[in-house]
């Protein structure tokens, strides 16, 4: 349990990419234009996505000879907090971090050189498939199986909780091989293959099922070589680090709105913040906000330390993840009525707070990991 | 902050190291080298301890001090003077008082106490009662206070007394440094629900305090008061710890001694780790910024959330105990502990009940949170513009 000294005190580029970023949100991507995108077919825009592509960043963190911008973990998690503000809809998560991440830790480096320009253009949105029961978030023996067949494979099986899995270009598949976990790029138009849209109950971030039916594919489509699990496990490591910045944006975004409503909604001739039974609670969010953003901006500066991330990761995950659920909650709740309302934009974090806190492993089971990690 | 001002701190410390080897140098005589060369608060003017720098040169100087083997236990052996009054000196006091206090507080040859809160006035510490009386060129104070920590050792005590009655409650308050060995001062421990006496009361019956040792103007008394409160807050959240240290620590030690391995408290045991180690995180975060001279919110939230999970975790290690949790294996004893020490989990489940209560409750420090940081509007205040003797008080 070797603690690193991280420094938190932005630099200008962080600073920078938080204002532009905050500026194109909230003038593109306000919460009306997401209330029309979450009753959209695609939940997404393409428009958009091309704006955000140009403005670098879908290869913000990969590297410049990869097409990418070539900034780090940190810049990607100030951008994360600013879309987790606004619930920003699209697969910028899917893609432009766990699939990204998945490439980049697991590819070989030709794959790397092949798959990432397009992804860092956004030309190609891509996902991950990994997880196939509801609970336990198991990435290391998945039933969907591989045959060999010839140069190459015929991969069976069943994704559910596919980011995304509509709109992909790409798909990222794990699958059990005869040496190891292996994780496949599919073409979603390849035959075999079905992807069923849920319904989801986060509708700013959709999700698939994704069946595969005796898919044929090339033994180039095998990312990396050999065994996957490791660096699945540090994809999925860095994918929790990531989503609890996004989780801290949403979860102060919240508490900003249950703030505001204490200021001017007026009961008994007093504005009702002037009770303490909402200051009380609105005074606590912020204590479990700041907690939160302690914990992801902690994991997001040791990212590059492997055996450190085992901590970190998990624990910014459980504590951010559980933390947005509860300021989602306790903002309807200071509203009363309004808040329950359809028209009142506070069930959008509500909803996207659960669904985040079990995308990648519920808060139970982080600890999970986090209590390996330090031995308990 | 340049780095010529790094540059001038390090060559200060070496120079006082050269000088005074630590080890061979007694504590106290390295600690007054230590205020004349301005390295005791390097943000006070020179010739107060300081350099007239910034907070963090002194994060600097102490971390350069601890490499190079010398102590600043001071800090902690003295905390109510190092922490809080010389940060109400700094603001509030004459040259000459400070010339006076300063270096014999740094130098721990004088202890000092707090005197604000009484039996009548705890979170609503502005409607304090004990009273100072103007004789000449002296006060005469009368009066009770409590939650008084090291007051029978202490030499110094920062205390508020009400000198106008007639005045709205903050406006009539006046702020004195007391000598705590002067005639009619009477200390008597304080035992608390764990059986030790941690904390005293202190009966002032006519004792006399030279107007000389008055902080700020008569009436004055709220502001100063504020700064130490301000200070004290600080000191109690923002404690720089190692990862699984303290109350958390002992908690997992306990988990691993019982062999226990219920799934139940497995999780419950790890929440409190993460609570824990976010709310850690934090403080760390908070010095850094604060230190950067970009202080936010999260400075404010540390003795609130430590609060409520030392609480929690102790209470939890006694359940992780069982039966044996029921145990209290020194007995309550009634004594007076010269210094804190770790307790054992049983102890340190009835001690922490204080932490919400000691230095601010919880319910205060969540107004002020909703208030000071969110900005939410005040609770009412009726006593507000009342002159002070017409307050309801039972």
């Amino acid at each position: 349990m070797a603690e690193m000294r991280v420094s938190y005190a932005p630099t200008e580029d962080q600073e920078l990419i938080r204002g532009t970023a905050r500026q194109f949100l909230e003038e593109r991507v306000g919460l009306e234009r997401v209330r029309e995108l979450m009753m959209s077919d695609e939940g997404f825009d393409r428009g958009l996505w091309k704006e955000m592509a140009d403005l670098g960043w879908t290869g913000l963190a990969i590297a410049e000879d990869h097409g990418g911008a070539g900034l780090g973990f940190v810049e990607l998690t100030v951008l994360l907090e600013e879309m987790g503000r606004l619930v920003t809809p699209g697969p910028f998560f899917a893609s432009a971090v766990l699939a990204t991440t998945a490439v980049s830790v697991i590819g070989t480096e030709e794959q790397r050189d092949r798959l990432l320009p397009q992804m860092a253009s956004g030309e190609t949105i891509a996902t991950l498939g990994v997880f196939e029961k509801p609970r336990g978030w198991r990435y290391d023996q998945p039933d969907t199986a591989t045959t060999v067949d010839g140069d190459g494979y015929v991969i069976t099986g069943s994704k559910r909780g596919v980011l995304d899995g509509h709109l992909a270009d790409l798909l990222l598949i794990t699958a059990t091989t005869e040496d190891g976990v292996g994780m496949f790029t599919i073409d979603p138009g390849a035959d075999g293959v079905s992807i069923i849209q849920e319904s989801a109950l986060d509708p700013t971030r959709r999700q698939a099922t994704v069946q595969l039916d005796g898919v044929r594919v090339a033994a180039d489509a095998r990312l990396g070589e050999g065994d996957a699990t490791e660096g699945l496990a540090r994809v999925l490591s860095i994918g929790s680090a990531a989503l609890a910045a996004e989780q801290v944006g949403g979860a102060r975004a919240a508490m900003d709105m249950a703030v505001e409503y204490a200021k001017t909604r007026y009961q008994f001739g007093r504005p009702i913040g002037s009770y303490q039974a909402i200051k009380h609670r609105c005074a606590n969010m912020l204590m479990k906000v700041e907690n939160a953003r302690s914990a992801a901006y902690y994991a997001a500066r040791v990212v590059d330390d492997v055996e450190e991330m085992t901590v970190a990761a998990p624990l910014a995950a459980a504590v951010a993840g559980e933390a947005y659920v509860w300021v989602a909650g306790e903002n309807i709740q200071v509203h009363g009525g309004i808040g329950f309302t359809w028209e009142h934009d506070a069930h959008i974090y509500l909803k996207r707070a659960k669904a985040s806190s079990l995308l990648l492993g519920s808060p139970h089971h982080q600890r999970d990991l986090l209590g390996r990690a330090i031995g308990i | 902050m340049t780095d010529s001002d790094f540059a001038q701190v390090d060559a200060l410390v070496d120079d006082l190291v050269a000088d005074f080897p630590p080890g061979e140098t007694p504590d106290e005589e390295f600690w007054g080298a230590q205020y004349d060369k301005g390295l005791a608060w390097a943000w006070h003017p020179e010739g107060f301890g300081g350099l007239g720098l910034e907070r963090r040169h002194q994060t600097r100087i102490n971390q350069r001090l601890e490499e190079a083997g010398a102590s600043i236990e001071n800090r902690y052996l003295n905390l109510l003077g190092i922490a809080m009054g010389a940060g109400v000196l700094d603001a509030h006091a004459t040259d000459e008082q400070k010339r006076r206090w300063l270096r014999p507080m740094f130098t721990t040859e004088e202890f000092w106490c707090q005197l604000f809160s009484e039996p009548g006035a705890g979170s609503d510490v502005a409607g304090l009662s004990t009273r100072a009386v103007k004789d000449g060129d002296e006060w005469v104070v009368n009066g009770q206070k409590v939650w008084t920590t090291i007051a029978h050792i202490a030499k110094w005590g920062m205390v508020v007394t009400r000198t106008d009655p007639q005045a709205p409650k903050h406006q009539g308050l006046t702020y004195f440094i007391v000598d705590m060995k002067s005639p009619g001062v009477d200390v008597r421990p304080l035992y608390q629900i764990t059986g030790e006496a941690e904390f005293n009361e202190v009966f002032f019956n006519d004792v006399r305090i030279p107007d000389e040792n008055r902080i700020d103007a008569v009436g004055a008394g709220w502001r100063v008061a504020l700064t130490t409160l301000m200070n004290e807050r600080v000191a109690i959240g923002g404690a720089s710890i190692p990862r699984e240290s303290g109350y958390i620590g002992q908690a997992v030690e306990v988990w691993k001694d019982t062999g226990e391995d219920d799934p139940v408290l497995r999780d419950e045991l790890l929440r409190l780790w993460a609570d824990a180690e976010a709310a850690r995180l934090t403080a760390q975060r908070a010095n850094e910024m604060a230190s950067a001279g970009i202080p936010g919110p999260e400075g404010s939230t540390g003795k609130l959330a430590w609060a409520n999970l030392n609480k929690e975790i102790t209470a939890f290690t006694v359940d992780l105990m069982g039966l044996d949790g029921t145990l209290y294996p020194n007995g309550y004893e009634l004594s007076a502990p010269e210094r804190f020490r770790t307790h054992e989990p049983q102890k340190a489940f009835l001690r922490t009940r204080a932490n919400s209560i000691e230095g601010g409750t919880s319910e205060i420090m969540l107004n002020i949170l909703g208030e000071r940081v969110l900005g939410l509007p005040g609770e009412p205040r009726v006593d507000k513009d009342l002159p002070w003797v017409e307050v309801p008080r039972g």
